[in-house]
């Protein structure tokens, strides 16, 4: 059966919330949408060097029943991040979220089905802030997350409090039996003053097609302080579009990290909506392919309020018959005044036949502001290679010290020292590369 | 312990070495002067086994061995070692990080087992005090801002470290103040002894009051076209390159 036409009929078989029709609108209406525009193709604007459709034509199942799912404690176990024990873990599987896999560790820290806290006491928090993202993503993508959002849930981290447990989060696609289709769906709701350090990888099982498609949205109240880093190094035969909607609703800090080193097509959309004064965010990305990876790093910042300060750094390493794409949108506002905007995108191509697309895109309607881009493309510091050489290291090692150099740069943002010696460790295995 | 013979490299169809003769016996102290342009730092990378460069003509033997046909890291290995007239710039890789690797490169190659991290640290503060150079530049990344006397100073460092049979020594004793310059020859002298070599690539008789060369060779246009003991060296800075160019254009139109 045609994938979307399966999904049709899923849409119209999972119940309706009986008691408030607000989330059903959304879905509909969501559904509705990428009815229209339905997946996006080269022709769309953000999706032209990204090609999705074509994973359409696999047959999927979507989980259906939260309760179903066949991983255990046991499979989980080699694929853990390391700190676990001192971490937080919420699993979803397969699009849904495992309440009975997940450990929560800090009393500060809640997760909930999202109808339940729409119908209970964060209504007005998720009705204010639920598929924000959909404003800034104007694809069926996008909408068809939406469209299934009753899977999702409501993450909140209570006022003022400084989570010593960061939080993990695994995205698990269970491909053992079936090619897998998985849309998991978040709203987080870091209240006033909580301080807290998000982790969020993604890992398929076996060896069936499997294609994620998640949303999380991240509302940051005031004086919030968030730090985000995502892993991902799932399998090649693996297939994504991560989307991570960051909206600050008053003064707050947000410090990102992506680090992509493997998968198929691996799309990131990170956004950063800047709707109060003196927010501050950071996004730093990092991603090293080879084989015939493709990775898309779309970010936008929206500066829509006065004295914001956004900084964004982006490098990457593409070997093999790899690609990259790198899209930096960064708009400052008419009322956006003494904005400071400032990004930059490094690449290094290791191979003849790897590639990357990288572009800058500022918007900017303030007069008052300070924005800089830039962004390079090149290849392996020859001159470097030789000085290394010319003191006795092989020309392999030397490789592995300047690509390490290149890098090293941005694995020392991610302020969580065991998740930054973790990327740290599976850079440096590819480099074959001895840290110590 | 080098022999050069008929030397001629160039780059991009221009010849740029010209038929190099030199060579260098153990013990020796060798100083190499000649004009900006003339191939001084070509030659020393053509030694070193820049492959940018390519060699038409001639052989280089280093302790008996064929060294055009080696990689560089090899050339290192057979104890090569070149001071670089511009020292590279390694983000993201520290100094220490760097020279330890190194160390143990050589080592591997001469089949001896890696320093351990006790015997490594004790040999950096050895070299550290006798270059007076400090630990925070050694943690820093690999020449990445620093000043042009302390890449320079780096070098030498490196050279302790790495205790080379033959260094090369591009203009090492360029941008450094008068102090550096007798720590960098002392360090120098510290590496002399009757089974080492140095070459001086240098434009100032100045460093050669401190490191006494046995030889001193003028390089004008891509060949040696004078060489002497120490005085030819004093004889330069007082008349300047002139007076072998006149004794050239006398020899051409004899
Ligand atoms: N990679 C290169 N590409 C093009 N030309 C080169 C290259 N390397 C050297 N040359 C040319 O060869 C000539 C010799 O250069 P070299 O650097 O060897 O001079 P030098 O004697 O070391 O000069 P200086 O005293 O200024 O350091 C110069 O004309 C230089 O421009
Ligand atoms: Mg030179």
């Amino acid at each position: 059966m045609d994938t979307i036409e399966y999904l049709t009929g899923q849409f119209h078989e999972f119940p309706q919330d009986s008691i408030d029709r607000g989330l059903d609108i959304l879905r509909q209406d969501a559904f509705n949408a990428f009815n229209t525009m339905g997946i996006p193709g080269m022709k769309h604007e953000e999706w032209k060097y990204t090609r999705i459709n074509k994973l359409f034509n696999t047959d999927y199942s979507l989980s259906a029943d939260p309760a179903d799912h066949s991983v255990s404690t046991s499979d989980l176990g080699p694929y853990r991040l390391p700190g676990n024990k001192d971490a937080n873990e919420l699993f979803f599987i397969n699009g849904r979220f495992a309440f009975d896999l997940s450990v929560i560790q800090s009393a500060g820290l809640q997760v909930l089905p999202i109808s339940t806290a729409y119908n209970g006491e964060h209504r007005d928090v998720i009705a204010e802030n639920l598929s924000h993202s959909s404003r800034y993503l104007k694809d069926g993508i996008n909408a068809l997350n939406t469209a299934f959002l009753q899977h999702g849930v409501f993450i909140q981290v209570g006022r003022g409090l400084i989570l010593e447990h960061p939080v993990y989060i695994y995205n698990i696609t269970d491909a053992r039996t079936a090619n897998i289709f998985s849309q998991p769906r978040s709203l987080v709701n870091i209240n006033e003053g909580a301080q807290v350090q998000m982790v969020e990888t993604f890992i398929t099982f076996g060896m069936n097609e499997s294609f994620t498609n998640q949303v999380m949205e991240v509302v940051v109240q005031q004086d919030a302080v968030v730090e985000y880093y995502k892993i991902q190094n799932d399998a090649s035969h693996t297939n994504q579009v991560s989307t991570t909607h960051f909206r600050q609703t008053a003064k707050s800090y947000v410090h990102t990290v992506t680090i992509s080193l493997n998968g198929g097509i691996v799309r990131n959309n990170l956004n950063m909506v800047m709707d109060a004064e003196h927010c501050e965010s950071h996004l730093y990305g990092l991603y090293f392919q080879q084989g015939k990876s493709h990775i898309d790093n779309h970010t936008i910042v929206d500066n829509a309020m006065p004295n914001c300060l956004s900084n964004e750094f982006y490098k990457g390493i593409l070997d093999g018959n790899s690609s990259g794409v790198f899209n930096g949108k960064i708009f400052v506002q008419r009322d956006a005044q003494k904005t400071n905007a400032y990004q930059s995108n490094k690449n290094v191509l290791l191979s003849e036949e790897a590639s990357v697309n990288t572009k800058p895109q500022l918007e900017i309607f303030a007069d008052d502001v300070k924005c800089s881009h830039g962004c390079t493309v090149g290849r392996l510091d020859e001159e470097g290679l030789f000085y290394l050489r010319s003191r006795g290291i092989s020309e392999k090692i030397a490789r592995s010290l300047l690509l390490h150099g290149f890098v090293v740069d941005i694995l020392d943002k991610i302020r969580l020292a065991v998740i930054r010696n973790y990327a740290d460790q599976l850079i440096s295995e590819r480099l074959e590369f001895d840290i110590s | 312990m080098l022999k050069i013979q008929n030397l001629q490299a160039g780059i991009e169809g221009r010849t740029i070495l010209k038929g190099i003769n030199l060579e260098i016996k153990a013990g020796e102290v060798h100083a190499i002067m000649g004009p900006n342009g003339s191939g001084k730092s070509t030659l020393a990378s053509v030694i070193a086994g820049k492959t940018d460069y390519e060699v038409t003509e001639g052989r280089i033997e280093f302790m008996g061995k064929d060294l055009l046909d080696m990689l560089p890291e090899k050339r290192a290995g057979e104890g090569l070692f070149l001071g670089f007239q511009y020292p590279v710039e390694i983000p993201g890789l520290s100094t220490t990080n760097f020279i330890k690797t190194a160390v143990n490169e050589l080592r591997k190659y001469r089949g001896e087992e890696p320093l351990d991290a006790v015997a490594f640290l004790r040999l950096m503060k050895e070299k550290m005090a006798l270059m007076d150079i400090q630990q925070p530049l050694l943690s820093r990344s690999l020449n990445e801002g620093f000043s042009g006397g302390e890449k320079k100073r780096n070098e030498i460092f490196q050279m302790a470290m790495l205790q080379p049979k033959l260094a090369i020594l591009d203009e090492t004793d360029s941008g450094l103040d008068i102090d550096a310059i007798r720590i960098v020859a002392n360090g120098v002298n510290k590496l002399r002894s009757k089974d080492n070599a140095v070459l001086l690539i240098t434009h100032y008789q100045r460093l050669l009051d401190f490191i006494i060369p046995d030889f001193v060779h003028v390089l004008y246009n891509g060949r040696i076209v004078k060489s002497g003991t120490k005085e030819l060296a004093l004889e330069l800075e007082l008349k300047g390159y002139d007076f072998i160019k006149n004794d050239l254009n006398i020899a051409e139109t004899v």
